[in-house]
């Protein structure tokens, strides 16, 4: 039976896709899962697993070529199905919804009516999609101890993984197999560095964790072609710039106490969790906890009006000496500050050593920047695409402040800066955000639970 | 009758004898004695004609006495000569419990070293020769709770001779078992010279990787049988040979299952408190996080005996294609 494969949608927002390279040509075999395509789209490089075991009959879509999602790309041979009944032409989309849909899947809209299906489908996206084996928790409930192990070893999400063993359980040598894959068989892959650099095969993960920069080899006299990644960070910021109209505001804040804070629980943060302990995750409490109490600064700017978005996910800048990537703390108003902190150093950890997937990738909502690290104390952040602010954590700086009682002290002092979508919010809005967070900020202190 | 001259292929009962054989030419502090171990050379021929050139200072027939024989034996032991005694069947050696776990056991612990107990107690088990309630036991799961105890249980005529020239040497009690089905059943070449095989250390028997099957005496020829049928069907299953059941190779077993992922351990003893607990919670305190399947037990049931009618000993008994199904279903869960 031939089977068409589609292109497929790699994010909420993705509407096309290139096909970087062909892994396989005419004639190759290919098994299910097995990574056959290497898909560029916005800001992710996936390789994309087959959804059926077969032989590839033709390739539809040229290197290079941009095609919408949906587009067919490849038909594939099906091995062993050619005698079952009614034989049927089928079209699957590899790892994606067939229909793109309206809106954010990851967190439902005001606009899309809650008993519109895709609504109602709980942190669906398009890659776990088609191999889904039941809900996260069902996958887990039957996970043994091995499978979880390995899993976490070479960080592949189970519930991605189409099991082969009894009942469809997930085996050990199932994650195996996922994980020499390469992480794109499980989740969809890579982050957007090296578009054009050579594939690595598939068992020749992991990448190194300097992986190709967007930079190419910036050699003077020279223009240093683009490629893929370098383009679409460069559209992305133009798309934002452009359309977002951006205003800017900024707040000081007193953090000695928060500091204190998180002086007095690092060591045993990283006793107990082998990760430190920063202002992050402190900082992104405060910032959902704000959120809450202005959700328009949760929203974007769409034709029909202000969607204001259901779920809190927090995007969190990481600059990587290749590129930029901002992965997405999914339900951050869910997590409390330690969970926020180990989940924001999973992803910080995954960024470094390019192991992001496409599902760490989308869905955010807002954007928090930790823009501090290098000592500055002031930026003016491009908003994230389709979202109503970004925020930024500045160094934290000692410094002579005046306190209340007119007597001068030594202060930790932070600025912490907002850039907004001036079409979505105003300034009364985008201020009173900025002064609550403040002050949830200077609120917290060593009496605090984390 | 001639002693099965070595360097040949033996059965079990033959490497046993001519390892017994050996042993009381070697050194003459080694003595056997046991019910019809004299004149009637053992129920099994295994000491035919040994009183005959030893004579019944060393090749004592005994009465139907349990407790003297072991009781007899460790006084033997203490005072510096190599029992060998004999338990006819495993069967009857409750009346010996007192001796053996009370007093041989104890030996050396109690003495402060002074004293130890360089006993062997041999004794026929298991079922599977329609021996029906009183000569089908096994009894090893008894006497493993009990430090200060060695527990063997070869196979192979090899392990049989190597394992119990080990025991004889062996400074404290060890109790040798002796699949009485394996006797004639399982036949291999044996090496001419003497040589041992370490107490506590188990045999890979066959290298696999999908499933790893533990299992001793009797069992570990079927296991091995079953395990190259399902390699013919392409599945991969390692199997161990326990051998000694008392100390037990933590380290060959944890390093097979590490590598397979999953456990099935099979042995006729039942399963309630049998030895396929103890390596059940080993493995779940040692290697929980390297298991992809609850680890399972295949033994005897929760029945006071073996059934003489044929239905109920095959009932008990665990043949191989229940085997093979099993490590089917392991290797497929």
């Amino acid at each position: 039976m031939a089977t068409t494969i589609t292109m497929p949608q790699l994010g909420e927002t993705v509407t096309e896709g290139t096909v970087a390279q062909w892994l396989k040509k005419p004639g190759d075999n290919v098994e299910k899962y097995e990574a056959f395509v290497e898909v560029s789209t916005d800001k992710v490089n996936a390789e994309v697993p087959a959804p059926v075991t077969g032989t590839i009959r033709e390739l539809l879509v040229k290197e290079g070529e941009t095609v919408a999602t949906g587009t067919a790309i490849a038909i594939i041979d099906e091995v062993g199905v050619a005698s079952k009944p009614a034989p049927v032409e089928k079209e699957v989309g590899v790892g994606a919804s067939k229909t793109p849909v309206p809106g954010e899947t990851n967190a439902p809209s005001t606009f899309v009516p809650t008993d519109h299906p895709q609504a109602a489908a709980p942190q669906s996206n398009g890659t776990s999609h088609a191999v889904h084996n039941g809900s996260s928790e069902q996958v887990l409930r039957g996970a043994s101890p091995a499978v979880r192990k390995l899993a976490r070893e070479h960080h592949i999400d189970i519930a991605t993984i189409k099991g082969s063993g009894a009942n469809g359980r997930v085996t050990a040598e199932d994650v195996l197999q996922a994980a020499a894959m390469g992480p794109a068989a499980a989740v969809g892959q890579a982050i957007a560095s090296g578009a054009t650099a050579p594939i690595s095969p598939p068992t020749a993960k992991p990448i190194p964790a300097d992986g190709k920069s967007t930079y190419g080899e910036p050699i003077p006299g020279t223009i240093v072609p683009l490629n893929q990644a370098r383009k679409i960070i460069a559209q992305r910021m133009v798309e934002s710039k452009h359309n977002a109209p951006h205003a800017w505001s900024m707040v000081e804040v007193d953090v000695t106490n928060l500091w204190k804070w998180r002086t007095r629980e690092k060591d045993a943060f990283t006793r107990d969790h082998g990760m430190s302990l920063t202002l992050l995750p402190f900082f992104i409490r405060a910032v959902v906890e704000s959120i809450a109490v202005f959700p328009l600064m949760n929203a974007r700017f769409v034709e029909q009006g202000i969607e204001v978005h259901k779920n809190v996910n927090i995007g969190i800048a990481i600059g990587l000496a290749t590129n930029l990537v901002v992965p997405v703390i999914k339900n951050a108003d869910k997590l409390s500050i330690k969970g926020l902190a180990l989940a924001g150093g999973e992803l910080i950890d995954k960024a470094r050593r390019n192991k992001l997937g496409v599902d760490d990738l989308q869905g955010g909502t807002f954007t928090v920047n930790n823009n501090g690290a290098n000592g500055s104390v002031a930026s003016a952040p491009i908003i994230n695409g389709g979202q109503a602010g970004i925020v930024t954590m500045e160094a934290v700086v000692k410094k002579p402040v005046v306190t209340k009682d007119d007597a001068i002290a030594i202060r930790s002092m932070m600025n912490v800066c907002l850039s907004l979508d001036h079409r979505v919010v105003d300034g009364y809005v985008a201020s009173g955000f900025l002064a609550d967070l403040k002050k949830r900020l200077e609120a917290m202190g060593p009496q605090g639970v984390l | 009758m001639a002693v099965a001259s070595p360097g040949k292929i033996m059965t079990n009962v033959e490497a046993v004898r001519s390892t017994l054989y050996d042993a009381l030419k070697r050194d003459e502090r080694t003595v056997i004695l046991g019910e019809d171990v004299g004149n009637r050379g053992n129920v099994f021929l295994i000491t035919k004609g040994f009183i005959d050139e030893f004579g019944p200072e060393r090749i004592i027939d005994t009465p139907i006495a349990e407790a003297s024989i072991v009781g007899i034996a460790i006084g033997m032991a203490m005072e510096g000569l190599r029992p060998i005694a004999e338990i006819q069947f495993a069967d009857f050696i409750y009346p010996a419990f007192n001796q053996i776990v009370g007093e041989a056991a104890k030996t050396r612990y109690r003495s402060n070293g002074e004293y130890t107990c360089p006993l062997v107690i041999r004794t026929p088990y298991g079922g599977g020769v329609r021996g029906a309630l009183s000569h089908s036991v096994s009894i090893e799961a008894l006497f493993y709770h009990v430090p200060g105890l060695k527990i063997l249980a070869p196979s192979t005529p090899y392990d049989m001779k190597g394992l119990l020239n080990a025991a004889i040497e062996d400074p404290d009690p060890v109790l040798f078992l002796e699949h009485k089905r394996t006797y004639r059943l399982i036949k291999a070449e044996v090496p001419e010279e003497y040589y041992t095989i370490p107490i506590g250390k188990a045999n890979v028997t066959k290298v696999g990787s999908k499933l790893t099957v533990v299992s001793y005496g009797l069992y570990a020829h079927q296991a091995l049988d079953a395990a190259n049928r399902l390699e013919d069907d392409g599945i991969s299953v390692e199997v161990v040979d326990l051998r000694s059941v008392r100390p037990m190779d933590r380290g060959t077993i944890l390093e097979s299952v590490r590598k397979t992922r999953k456990l099935l351990i099979i042995h006729e003893d039942n399963k309630f408190g049998g030895i396929g607990a103890e390596i059940s919670a080993m493995v779940a305190e040692e290697a929980l996080f390297d298991l992809d399947a609850p680890i399972r037990r295949l033994a005897g049931p929760d029945v006071p005996a073996m059934g003489y009618a044929l239905p109920l000993e095959e009932e008990f008994m665990i043949s191989t294609e229940r085997m093979a199904d099993a490590m089917r279903d392991m290797v497929k869960f």
